[in-house]
C-alpha cells in the first residue's frame, strides 16, 4: 500500500482527490448533482473532448505536443457531413475521415521525425492546415440526416428506467479501455514511456524511437478524427469551425491529470479524471444557471495553476518516499 | 565608406533575413506581374489608402506581438497568453471608459497596469518557480479569457473614447497611425536591444541560461523583463485593435493570434529554441504572412482557406532550417554533379 503513495503516483492521486471533492461540493450545493444521470451525462457530454485527451496524452508522454487536433476534429465533422450528404454510406465516411486523420497524424509524425524538427510548431502548421482544408471542404454548416445517425443516438444501454447509457459515451469508454491496455500492456506503451524519460537513452537501449514516435502522432490524428466522428453523434452536423480551440482543453485534461508535459511521467487514468474534471466544472456551471461560461475558464485556469504549481513543488522537493 | 554597399549585400546573404525577404520580395514581383492594382495608393482626404496600406494596417497587430514574442522565444520560452491579454485589455478599456468615464490618458495607464500585472505573473511562474512556458502561458491563456469575458458579462461593449478609437483609425500626416505605432515600438525595442546591453542578455540567458548566470547576468530578471515586455506589446495591440473596429467582443478580440504571432517570429528566422534574435526579421515575417494572405485572396481564394498558406509558410521555414533536409539536398546535388561530369 506504501507503494502506491510514492512520489510518482503523488499527482494523480491529487487529481483524484480534486475530482472527488469537487463532486462532493456540488453534490452538496446543489440538490439533484448526485445522481446516476448527470454522472452518465458527464461521460456523454464530453466524449468528443475525452477521446482526444486519450490520444493526447500518448504524445505528451512521449515529451511531445499536438495543437493539430481541434482543427482536425473541425475538419472531420465537415468531411463526414459533406460525403453523407453526397449519398456515400455512413460507415464508409466514418472509415475514411478515421483514415484521413489517422494518415494526418502520420505525416506530422514522420515530418517531427525524420527532420528533427519541434512538435510545436510542426503540429502548429498542422493545425491551421486541417482548418484551411476544412473550410476547403465546405465553408457552410451542414447538417446530417440518415438513417444510420438516427440509430446510433437512438442506441442507448439503459442504466434505469430514467438513465441510458449513450453511444457517444460508449465509444469513450471504449477508447479509454483499450489505451488502458496499450499504454501499460503493450511494448508499444513500455517504449512511448521510455522516449519521454529519455528519448537518447531509449535510442542507445535499441528502442524503435523513430517507428514509435511515427505511431504516436498517428494514434493522435486517429483519436481527433474519431472525436470528430463523436461529435457528429451529438451535434447531427457537421461545421468547419468546429473545435476551436479544443486541443487546449485536451492538454488542460491531460495536465490535470497529472502528466507530467516533459515526458515520461503519467497515466491514461488521470486524462480520464481530468476529463471528468473539466466535465464536472461545466455541469456545475450549468446547473448554478447564474455564472456565465467565463467562470468555466476561470475555473480551469484556477486549476491548471494550482496542479502545475504542485506538480513543480513535488518535483523539486527531495525524493521522500522513494526509499521505501 | 566606400564599401559600405557591399558591405550590406554581403552581411545580408550570409543573415536569416534573407529568406524571408526573398519570400516578400517574390510576393511584390508576382503583384507587380499579374495584379499592377496591389500597388495602387490613393488620397482621400489627404490620407493615404490602397491594398498595400491595407496589408500593413492588417499585420499591425501580429506585428506588435511580434515584438514582445520575439525577446520571449529568444530566452528560450514561449508566450501562449498574449490573445487572451488582449481580450482582457480590451474589455477592461471598453468597460472603465463606459462605467467611469475614465479619459484616453487613464485608459491607457489602466491597460498598461493590467498587461503589468499578466506580464508579472507569466514570468515569476517561468523564472522564479521554473514552470514550462508553455505550460505558464497556457495558464494564463485559459484564465485571461475567463476574466476578460467576466468584465463585461460577456457581451460586446462598443468603444466611444476619442483618443483610442484615433490609435485605431486616426492618420498622421497622410499616414495611419497604427502604423506609426508599430515603427516607433520597433526602434524603441531596437535601440534598447542593440544600444544597451539587454539584448546581449537576452541571447545569452537564450543560449545558455545556467552559463549566463555563472557570468552574473541576472537571468531570472532578464526571463521576467521579457514577459512583461511581450504583454505590454500585447496591451497596445488590443488598443489599436479595438480602436479600429470601434467594439469589444471579449470573447473573439486576439483569439489565435498568439499563434500567428509565433508565427511571424519563426518566419522571420528567430529560432524556438533561443539565443540569437532577430526584430526585423519577425516583421518581415508579419508582413510575408499577410502580404501571401491578402495575395491569394486578391487572386480569388476565399478568405476562410487563409490558414493553408499559413501552414506552409511555416512547414517550409521549418524544413529550411532542418540540418536533416540541408544534407539530403546537398547529396542529391553532389550525385547529381557527379553524375553530369
Amino acid at each position: 500500500m506504501r507503494q502506491f503513495f510514492i512520489r510518482k503516483n503523488l499527482p494523480i492521486l491529487a487529481t483524484a482527490a480534486v475530482l472527488v471533492l469537487l463532486f462532493g461540493t456540488f453534490s452538496l450545493l446543489f440538490p439533484n448533482f448526485l445522481s446516476l444521470r448527470v454522472i452518465a451525462n458527464l461521460f456523454t457530454n464530453n466524449a468528443h473532448v475525452g477521446v482526444i485527451a486519450v490520444g493526447m496524452t500518448f504524445v505528451i508522454l512521449s515529451g511531445g505536443i499536438d495543437l493539430s487536433v481541434g482543427s482536425v476534429l473541425g475538419f472531420t465533422t465537415i468531411f463526414v457531413a459533406t460525403l453523407i450528404n453526397h449519398e456515400v454510406p455512413p460507415v464508409v465516411a466514418i472509415g475514411l475521415a478515421l483514415v484521413v486523420g489517422s494518415a494526418f497524424g502520420a505525416g506530422m509524425g514522420a515530418v517531427i521525425q525524420v527532420y528533427q524538427l519541434p512538435p510545436f510548431l510542426v503540429t502548429l502548421a498542422g493545425m491551421f492546415l486541417a482548418r484551411g482544408l476544412a473550410f476547403v471542404v465546405s465553408a457552410q454548416s451542414l447538417e446530417i440526416k440518415h438513417g444510420f445517425y438516427g440509430a446510433v443516438i437512438d442506441f442507448g444501454i439503459p442504466l434505469t428506467e430514467q438513465v441510458t447509457l449513450r453511444a457517444t459515451s460508449g465509444i469513450f469508454v471504449a477508447v479509454f479501455l483499450a489505451a488502458l491496455c496499450l499504454a501499460h500492456f503493450s511494448r508499444f506503451g513500455r517504449n512511448v514511456y521510455a522516449i519521454g524519460g529519455n528519448a537518447s537513452s531509449a535510442l542507445l537501449m535499441g528502442l524503435p524511437v523513430a517507428r514509435t514516435r511515427i505511431w504516436i502522432y498517428t494514434l493522435s490524428g486517429f483519436c481527433a478524427a474519431l472525436g470528430g466522428i463523436v461529435f457528429t453523434f451529438q451535434t447531427q452536423s457537421g461545421n468547419a469551425t468546429n473545435g476551436l480551440g479544443l486541443e487546449l482543453d485536451a492538454i488542460a485534461a491531460v495536465v490535470i491529470g497529472g502528466t507530467l508535459l516533459s515526458g515520461g511521467v503519467g497515466y491514461v487514468a488521470g486524462t480520464m479524471m481530468g476529463v471528468l474534471i473539466y466535465g464536472t466544472i461545466l455541469t456545475a456551471i450549468s446547473f448554478h444557471g447564474q455564472l456565465d461560461s467565463s467562470w468555466q475558464r476561470i475555473a480551469i485556469g484556477g486549476l491548471l495553476l494550482v496542479f502545475i504549481v504542485i506538480q513543480r513543488l513535488l518535483t523539486r522537493a527531495p525524493a521522500f518516499g522513494r526509499s521505501n | 565608406m566606400s564599401n559600405a554597399p557591399a558591405s550590406i549585400v554581403s552581411r545580408l546573404a550570409q543573415s536569416r533575413l534573407i529568406w524571408p525577404l526573398a519570400g516578400l520580395a517574390l510576393l511584390l514581383l508576382f503583384n507587380l506581374v499579374f495584379d499592377r492594382a496591389f500597388f495602387d495608393l490613393s488620397t482621400r482626404d489627404g490620407n493615404l489608402y490602397g491594398p498595400i496600406i491595407t496589408v500593413l494596417r492588417l499585420a499591425v497587430k501580429v506585428m506588435l506581438l511580434a515584438m514582445g514574442m520575439t525577446l520571449v522565444i529568444a530566452t528560450g520560452g514561449v508566450d501562449l497568453s498574449v490573445g487572451s491579454v488582449m481580450a482582457i485589455v480590451g474589455a477592461l478599456v471598453a468597460f472603465l471608459a463606459e462605467r467611469a468615464q475614465l479619459g484616453f490618458p487613464g485608459l491607457l495607464a489602466v491597460g498598461l497596469a493590467a498587461a503589468l500585472i499578466v506580464g508579472l505573473f507569466n514570468g515569476a511562474l517561468v523564472a522564479y518557480i521554473g514552470i514550462q512556458p508553455i505550460v505558464a502561458t497556457l495558464i494564463m491563456m485559459v484564465l485571461g479569457r475567463g476574466v476578460a469575458l467576466s468584465i463585461t458579462g460577456g457581451m460586446p461593449v462598443r468603444i466611444e473614447d476619442a483618443g483610442v478609437l484615433f490609435l485605431g483609425r486616426g492618420f498622421i500626416a497622410g499616414v495611419p497611425v497604427q502604423i506609426i505605432l508599430v515603427l516607433v515600438v520597433f526602434l524603441l525595442t531596437a535601440l534598447a536591444c542593440r544600444k544597451t546591453a539587454i539584448g546581449l542578455f537576452v541571447e545569452a540567458v537564450g543560449d545558455n541560461e545556467v552559463a549566463s548566470r555563472l557570468s552574473g547576468v541576472n537571468a531570472r530578471g532578464i526571463k521576467l523583463l521579457t514577459y512583461i515586455f511581450c504583454a505590454v506589446c500585447a496591451a497596445l495591440a488590443a488598443l489599436v485593435s479595438i480602436g479600429d473596429v470601434g467594439r469589444v467582443e471579449p470573447d473573439r478580440l486576439g483569439q489565435m493570434l498568439e499563434l500567428d504571432a509565433i508565427t511571424a517570429v519563426v518566419v522571420g528566422g528567430t529560432v524556438l529554441t533561443g539565443g540569437r534574435f532577430t526584430l526585423t526579421g519577425s516583421l518581415i515575417g508579419a508582413l510575408l504572412i499577410q502580404t501571401l494572405t491578402m495575395t491569394l485572396v486578391r487572386q480569388g481564394m476565399p478568405s476562410d482557406v487563409a490558414p493553408v498558406p499559413k501552414a506552409l509558410v511555416i512547414l517550409a521555414v521549418c524544413l529550411l532550417q532542418s540540418a536533416r533536409l540541408r544534407a539530403q539536398l546537398a547529396a542529391l546535388f553532389s550525385k547529381s554533379r557527379r553524375a553530369v561530369s
